[in-house]
């Protein structure tokens, strides 16, 4: 067997190419710099390869999902829970779910396009309730860079002057639907905030590049179209490809990062998945962005003489402190929309309206807060539609009258015209505490089906996180109660189930991985994604996070990747690189 | 945004597609000549062969349980004054691929079929492809209405219930279903906000500030 190198030595050679791995090439295509780009799945293009605006009817299973497609045949991620080869295991008594996308652009092709800037609270939480661990930095060091991302990427908003949900820069938002006007009253007399929601997509022009919303609500399938949501690679990998600096290198599996005696990055070995050969690329640095738990894989499959403890671990926090958004939710129907009229709802691909976190923690029985997302309406039909009929339609009067549950025929045809688009339904997504005995390591006799050692997740719930589900599930209830819904799941929460808490991982927000601090000997990277133990290594995904705040993190990820892909730019200016 | 509660509620990813089951293995007969079969929407390269994999099997219904699918679907979905029936929807259709890319459907519905079959057997001494429409609509009552079915008809039930929801997904995903629901979306357009007359028909208006704020449109 032989291992192939590739002699064009790179000035950056970036694993990963989600948000963290899009944002570094382009900012390091754009300043001059030579990148090569890994992607352990397909290439992908969002003008060719194309789901969005397709009919119910075109898919086979009707949209249902697959192992290729968890989230529905017309979601833009390809692979997700369960990919074929790459086991992980979990020791016993715990669970991890890991998504992982296997596609250029990686998750942001699907995801929700929720884009919460941190608040000055959420960089030091550790001085205000005493748990986990400042940031290095504070919102001021990273408020540039929000701004700039906002104004690169696009985002809709509102600047509500609300202390830890900052202002930004924003493109209008849309207006509320009609549930969300229902759901607006009901928070208010429960005293939850409802404002505009956050997400980057265009509801006006940004630049000549891309164009604007039209109101399919179809951005988990990307937009292919108008390019008017942010993907990393419609809006970052593509634009930056112009620029001739960037190589991009699909379907490779990276293996270890490369280091030489004096312990510094030299590059990076992979495996080709369409060939099956082995491959090193050199570069002057070396940026990983695989995301949180593979990142930091890959840092503890890197050792060496320098670094027997896998690379930038002579701290031994790689892989400690993971932890993930905590989830609960409900939902159900509004009686008042049965039998409602008809007429395009669609909107942006999400909710029109949040409730950011509206409460002090001294009055409460856990720390730390969630914010609360909505749904609800008159969606497009696809596999599933109209299941469980036989629960509501002996339930609630159709036109008038009371029909026995179940049936057939045209009196149950009517009922499925008479419930449809009543539906509503409610999500907290809260920070967790990010606990040292959290982690994913190497199992020591697993490997995948490339030979490379596969992690073990050993993660466990605190109270914290079980209280705050719970503070979920008793606000969407009275919410739910006040607009008069009827709920129709999620209602059945208690401490035998942790209150309706979802498992680890399946809110795929983890992160925490190879925090950043000002310590060496309890983090790996300092404040500019770099780390302590190899200078010309930087970690650019969520495994840089000390903690994650309430907020979806991938506009603190891409305002953390433009910051230390231009301090790369920089020092290397200066020769320190 | 809510992908994950939202496919909750419409059910996908409730059932997720799981090992293909034995029996249902790829035709290995040399006549079954099979085209590779054309989307209109991405496939990755794994998923495309999957997709041929799963196209290329024989069927996974027989004839006699076919015929019967195609009239519980047509009792559950018939023609109406505003739409078509199941069968002109092509749900059996749909039923056939569903079980082949679910299989955790095959032994509840071939199960279902074969227990309905007896039901008719004893009752009418034919299978329930046999019987006379009334004798079939009489079956069906005392397996359609879940809070009434007697207990002993509760397996029936629990297969009804199955048939009902393939067959409601099946039909509202086709297009003769979603222009029967009414869903006015999937196209491009500019949302100016909730129609006034239906803001005015719950009593609701926007906000000063929503109106101020928000995105709007001249139409």
């Amino acid at each position: 067997m032989e291992i192939k190198k590739q002699s064009k030595k790179y000035d950056a050679v970036i694993v990963g190419s989600g948000a963290g791995g899009g944002m570094a090439a382009y900012t390091l295509a754009k300043a001059g710099l030579k990148v090569c780009l890994l992607e352990a799945g397909a290439m992908y293009d969002p003008q060719k390869n194309i789901t969005q605006l397709k009919n119910p009817w075109e898919s086979p299973r009707r949209g249902a999902s697959t192992k290729f497609r968890p989230f529905g045949d017309f979601d833009a991620c390809y692979y997700g829970w369960d990919v074929e080869g790459e086991p992980y295991t979990k020791a016993p008594g715990t669970e991890w779910d890991w998504w992982r996308a296997r596609m250029l652009g990686g998750r942001t092709n699907h995801w929700g396009r929720i884009s919460l800037r941190f608040g000055p609270k959420d960089f030091k939480r550790k001085s205000i309730d005493g748990l986990g661990e400042d940031w290095p930095i504070g919102y001021e060091d990273v408020k540039p860079f929000y701004d700039r991302v906002d104004k690169l990427i696009g985002i809709f908003g509102t600047n509500e002057g609300l202390e830890n949900d900052p202002d930004g820069f924003f493109l209008p938002p849309p207006k509320p639907r009609l549930h969300e006007l229902f759901i607006k009253k009901a928070a208010a007399t429960s005293g939850v905030r409802v404002i505009p929601s956050r997400l980057s997509i265009l509801t006006q022009k940004l630049n000549d590049d891309r164009g604007v919303c039209f109101f399919c609500g179809q951005c988990n399938r990307n937009c292919s179209m108008a390019k008017a949501d942010f993907s990393s690679t419609n809006v970052l990998i593509y634009p930056a490809l112009a620029t001739g600096n960037i190589d991009i290198v699909a379907n490779a599996m990276v293996r270890e990062v490369l280091t030489n005696d004096e312990g510094l990055a030299t590059g990076v070995s992979y495996i080709n998945k369409d060939d099956m050969m082995e491959y090193q690329v050199t570069g002057r640095t070396v940026i990983l962005a695989a995301s949180a738990c593979e990142s930091s894989r890959l840092l503890l499959n890197s050792k060496s003489k320098r670094h027997p403890n896998g690379l930038a671990n002579s701290s031994d926090v790689v892989g400690r402190y993971l932890h993930d958004s905590t989830g609960a939710s409900m939902g159900g129907v509004l009686p008042q929309l049965f039998d409602r009229k008809r007429y395009n709802e669609d909107g942006v691909g999400g909710m029109h309206v949040y409730s950011p976190w509206w409460l002090d923690n001294k009055k409460l029985d856990f720390p730390r807060g969630y914010h609360i997302e909505y749904w609800g309406g008159m969606g497009q039909p696809a596999y599933g539609f109209g299941g469980g009929i036989e629960g509501m339609n002996g339930k609630f009067a159709v036109r008038g009258t009371q029909k026995e549950a179940g049936g057939y025929g045209k009196s149950l045809k009517e009922d499925y015209r008479f419930f449809y688009g009543a539906s509503v339904g409610m999500a907290g997504r809260g920070e967790a505490i990010p606990l040292y005995d959290n982690r994913c390591e190497i199992d020591p006799s697993v490997v995948d089906k490339y030979g490379i050692p596969v992690l073990k997740f050993n993660v466990k719930w605190s109270e914290h996180e079980i209280l705050q589900a719970k503070h979920m599930k008793e606000t969407f209830d009275e919410m739910m109660h006040n607009m008069g819904a009827i709920v129709t799941w999620g209602g059945d929460y208690n401490k035998e189930n942790n209150y309706g808490l979802e498992s680890p991982g399946k809110i795929i927000h983890e992160a925490g991985t190879a925090r950043m601090g000002n310590d060496p000997k309890t983090s790996a990277l300092n404040k500019y994604n770099q780390a302590h133990d190899c200078k010309n290594l930087f970690v650019m995904d969520g495994a840089a996070f000390t903690s994650q705040a309430d907020k979806n993190i991938t506009w603190t990820i891409l305002a953390l990747a433009m910051r230390a892909s231009e301090y790369i730019v920089s020092e290397m200016k200066k020769q320190n690189l | 945004m809510n992908r994950r509660e939202s496919l909750k509620i419409l059910g996908i990813g409730a059932i997720s597609a799981g090992v293909i089951a034995e029996g249902c293995k790829p035709s290995d007969k040399k006549d079954a000549k099979t085209n590779d079969p054309e989307f209109t929407y991405d496939r990755a390269k794994e998923e495309l062969e999957r997709e041929k994999q799963l196209l290329a099997q024989d069927k996974f219904f027989t004839k006699e349980e076919m015929a019967t699918i195609t009239i519980l679907v047509d009792i559950i979905i018939p023609k109406d004054e505003v739409s078509g029936s199941a069968t002109d929807a092509k749900v059996p259709d749909f039923i056939e691929f569903i079980v082949k890319d679910m299989p955790s459907h095959q032994v509840p519905m071939r199960g279902g079929l074969r227990w309905l079959d007896m039901q008719c057997l004893s009752r009418y001494g034919k299978a329930f492809r046999e019987c006379d429409a009334k004798q079939q609509i009489e079956m069906v009552d005392l397996i359609a209405y879940p809070n009434k079915a007697k207990f002993e008809m509760s397996q029936g039930v629990a297969f009804f219930n199955r048939m009902r929801n393939l067959t409601a997904s099946g039909f509202y995903t086709s297009e003769i279903g979603v222009a029967d629901i009414g869903y006015a979306g999937n196209t491009p357009n500019q949302w100016n906000g909730v129609p006034d007359e239906v803001l005015k028909q719950y009593g609701l208006s926007y906000t000063e500030k929503e109106l101020k704020e928000c995105v709007k449109f001249d139409s």
